[in-house]
């Protein structure tokens, strides 16, 4: 038996360590002051992925991004760790995208690659830390999902066994696939690049890339896999209407760094008297809402 | 989220060294494999780049793998379960990443299923690998023994055993006895040749470095009632046939996660290597000398690590209401760390330079015929690697023991507690001036090329670089320490007494080895002034080193000696 995988990966500007020119005046990311890296759930769940091929031979993993050109770099890190392929989802259509235009975006290219059994993501992305992606694309495609995963025990009979990380501890659950499986960072890290793969793998390319240089255009001809695929809002019979700004209904006020300063707990009984009371209260005081 | 390569610039600048053009060049016969394997190299900058590619991978997973559970593997070390060695969790983890990123095998040639890169990248590797944990560059640096395989076993042996080294399995080279150490041609340990031509083991090893492990080299001795050297075989043992068990395992000062173990063979079946009787004179020779490099990049890695650790301490801790490194006393020790570290990798990197142009003459030998112009640089070059990896092991072993000594000082009370990693790195650094032969059996592989010219025809040459106006002066104080050197050489082999001129030979030999150490670093600064800083704190130690050697000499009758020699009683 072997499985279609997909991994949903995202090219995020490192915000781990976030220095002061960061954001720009408009309160949009800075991405020239922060360096560009495969988003790190991402990669928790691209292991994942790479474990049910290891478990499953014949399977196939594609990595699909969506990003400018230069995001080909995540279908290459996804290479030298062991994926089949990848493709790269861009179209200045779809910049400006929020949670909601994104999931638009990925489940019309997921359409289009057709064959799956498993799409898996990670929680969340570092920049945007929303966590509504993955959950957004099962809904789209009409798939169950599986969140917080931590480890995906097999895929057999029709139904994947993972084990989840929730708050009280773990609990393990069956799905019927294919489905949607966002994956946590506590899950096992994601492999290092292979020398073999990175050294086979390293003048991949998307077309636009290629187009860029003749030497690698004559390369890329002899060499199929060097190929990347680029797909824009036509090639995935994308409704523009629903893409990019135009179909993103959220609206960015600001972006600030927020820290932390409550110093006591507050214990909340748990009624609904209560915490309607207390959600009344976030919303007041513009915590929520 | 550590990367020991890119944060390492030194590195990158002995990847791009001149000669290296010529060795790759070599090594990949003119590209021959470019369209043949998918990972192989177009051209040199192809080659260069894929080099530098996968260092940043071992420097990865080094930062961010096996440094992080150096700490816990030092705790809690391997034990023995069953006959059976079990590595600590974090060695585990460490081999896992090593394997799943295929950095086994690296210098192999790819139809075996290697990366087929040149020494010198591969010794690059071991740096970094050492600088995160001393004590899995063993296991992980055992690789070379399939150096030996492949360059004296048969082609089926070849096939057998090398793709399965680059797939992840370990080797292990088991030369020590009881009563075999530095004295190899004592070994004991039995090879009986059955009726069916095959042969087993029988007897006992000591102090086998990753003794349980899956392909063994084993010296042992074929040739029933001869006493000597010339009387022992080399031998494959699998792992996979039974007939090795491990008895015990070493309680050691440093490099814990390392497992040392007692071997028992009973009847264990093997297969001879090569011609018999050329085990230790042949083919231990050249494993040894594999191996005393890979000690010299693991001496250069510690120095590296000791380095580092001492400068974030000197520049964090405060004392009299400032950072300790502001006082000249901490800020001189980090200098002459800093300048030996540098020193010593100039030297291992010069040596794995000359290993790569003889080892890849000596392999293009097997498929044709050299010129005589080949034979001649081949030639040339097996002499100075022979001449250089006595010089790099001995001495950056014996620099990386005063780095740690050094780091530990810098962090004073605290260096003492087992808090730092400074600790560990001290007793990690005290066996590398210990095994593959100690210093002072370096210091004997070593002098021939000091009373045969070896080092001062290579310095003669070393002197004729131009350098610019800025580093004069200090070329000058090298050819001055040169005619020091020269006429020590002079003045010790004048006298025809070899008790004394046993006497002297570290003192010559280290002579050479700061003379050549300075020619090297005034090359590299050359090419990168990041050198200079090294380049100048390193000679003016090394002038006074030179110069202290020289006074001892100069000033000694050769009657004294009879003050230092013991008799039997």
């Amino acid at each position: 038996m072997s499985l279609n995988i997909i991994v949903l990966a995202k090219q995020v500007p490192d915000t781990r360590n976030v220095g002061k020119d960061a954001m720009k005046a408009d309160g949009t990311v800075n991405r020239a002051a922060l360096p560009a890296i495969f988003n790190p759930e991402d990669l928790n769940a691209l292991e994942q992925a790479l474990k049910l091929k290891d478990m499953y031979p014949g399977s196939k993993v594609t990595v699909l991004t969506m990003g400018p050109a230069r995001a080909a770099e995540i279908i290459r890190e996804g290479l030298y760790r062991g994926a089949d392929g990848g493709v790269v989802l861009s179209d200045r259509a779809f910049a400006g995208s929020d949670t909601l235009a994104t999931s638009y975006a990925l489940s019309a290219a997921i359409r289009k690659i057709g064959d799956y059994d498993i799409i898996i993501g990670g929680r969340q992305a570092i920049d945007g830390d929303t966590a509504q992606v993955g959950p957004q694309v099962a809904e789209k495609l009409g798939l169950p999902q599986v969140t917080y995963a931590e480890e995906i025990i097999s895929a057999e009979d029709g139904k994947v066994t993972v084990k989840r990380r929730i708050e009280s501890g773990v609990e393990t659950v069956k799905a019927p696939y294919p489905v949607v499986i966002t994956v946590n960072g506590s899950a096992d890290v994601c492999r290092p690049r292979n020398a073999k793969a990175l050294m086979k793998y390293k003048y991949a390319a998307v077309p636009s890339e290629i187009a860029k240089d003749e030497a690698r255009k004559e390369f890329a001809e002899k060499r199929p896999y060097l190929n990347i695929g680029e797909w824009n809002a036509a090639t995935v019979e994308a409704d523009l209407e629903q893409c990019g700004l135009a179909g993103s209904p959220t609206k960015v006020k600001q972006i600030e760094n927020v820290v932390f300063t409550a110093k006591d707990a507050r214990r909340i009984e748990n009624n609904d008297a209560e915490l309607e009371d207390f959600v009344k209260e976030l919303i007041a005081n513009h915590t929520i809402g | 989220m550590a990367n020991f390569y890119t944060d390492n610039n030194a590195l990158k600048h002995y990847l791009s060294h001149p000669l290296m053009e010529k060795i790759v060049e070599l090594k990949e016969r003119n590209y021959a494999d470019a369209d043949k394997y998918d990972y192989a190299p177009q051209n040199y900058n192809d080659a260069v780049d894929s080099y530098d590619k996968v260092l940043e991978i071992v420097g990865e997973i080094c930062g961010d793998v096996v440094a992080e559970n150096a700490e816990d593997v030092d705790h809690q070390g391997p034990h023995v379960e069953n006959n059976r060695v079990v590595y600590a969790d974090g060695t585990k983890r460490n081999l896992d990443a090593c394997r799943k990123a295929g950095l086994m095998g690296m210098a192999m040639p790819r139809r075996l299923g290697g990366l087929n890169f040149p020494i010198t990248p591969y010794i690059m590797a071991a740096d970094i690998v050492s600088r995160a944990d001393a004590g899995f560059e063993n296991l992980w640096g055992l690789q070379d023994c399939a150096e030996t395989i492949y360059e004296f076993a048969s082609d089926e042996q070849k096939e057998k055993y090398i793709p399965r080294v680059c797939a992840g399995e370990t080797m292990s080279m088991d030369l020590t006895e009881p009563d075999a150490g530095s004295d190899l041609q004592s070994v004991m340990l039995k090879a009986t040749q059955k009726e069916d031509g095959s042969w087993v083991l029988n007897g006992v090893k000591r102090f086998i470095t990753n003794g349980d492990s899956d392909i063994h080299l084993v010296l042992a001795r074929s040739e029933e009632g001869s006493r000597d050297g010339r009387g022992l075989s080399m031998f494959i043992y699998d792992k996979r046939n039974g007939g090795v068990n491990v008895r015990r395992i070493e309680n050691k000062m440093g490099i814990k996660g390392s497992p040392t173990c007692e071997l028992v063979y009973k009847d264990a079946p093997a297969e001879l290597v090569g011609s018999r009787r050329m085990g230790l004179i042949k083919y231990v020779m050249a494993l040894m000398n594999g191996a005393r490099l890979g000690i010299a990049a693991q001496s250069v890695g510690l120095s590296e690590a000791a380095y580092r650790e001492a400068l974030a301490y000197a520049k964090d801790r405060l004392q009299f209401g400032k950072p300790i490194i502001e006082f000249a006393a901490v800020a001189e020790m980090l200098s002459v760390m800093k300048a030996k570290t540098d020193a010593s990798r100039a030297l291992l990197y010069a040596c794995a330079r000359f290993v790569d142009m003889y080892k890849v003459y000596d392999d293009i030998a097997k498929e044709r015929a050299l010129t005589l112009d080949e034979k001649k640089e081949a030639k040339q070059y097996s002499r100075l690697a022979d001449a250089f990896t006595p010089l790099a092991k001995g001495l950056s072993s014996e620099f990386c023991n005063q780095n740690t000594y050094d780091c530990i000082q810098i962090h004073g009370g605290s260096g003492f507690m087992k808090d730092y990693a400074c600790e560990r790195l001290y007793r990690d650094a005290r066996i590398t001036s210990i095994y593959e032969g100690t210093t002072q059996l370096q210091v004997v592989a070593a002098i021939r090329h000091v009373t045969t010219g070896t080092y001062l025809n290579w310095i003669k040459e070393a002197e004729q670089q131009e350098v610019c106006a800025e580093d004069e002066a200090v070329k000058n104080v090298l050819v001055f320490m040169t005619q020091q050197y020269a006429n020590a050489v002079e003045m010790v082999t004048g006298v025809k007494d070899s008790n004394f001129q046993d006497f002297m030979a570290r003192r010559l030999v280290e002579m050479a080895g700061h003379i050549i150490m300075g020619y090297l670093l005034l090359e590299d600064t050359q090419r990168n002034a990041d050198f200079r800083r090294s380049l100048h704190v390193y000679v003016k130690y090394a002038q006074a080193e030179v110069a202290k050697h020289a006074d001892f000499i100069g000033n000694f009758r050769p009657e004294q000696i009879e003050n230092y020699l013991y008799k039997e009683n």
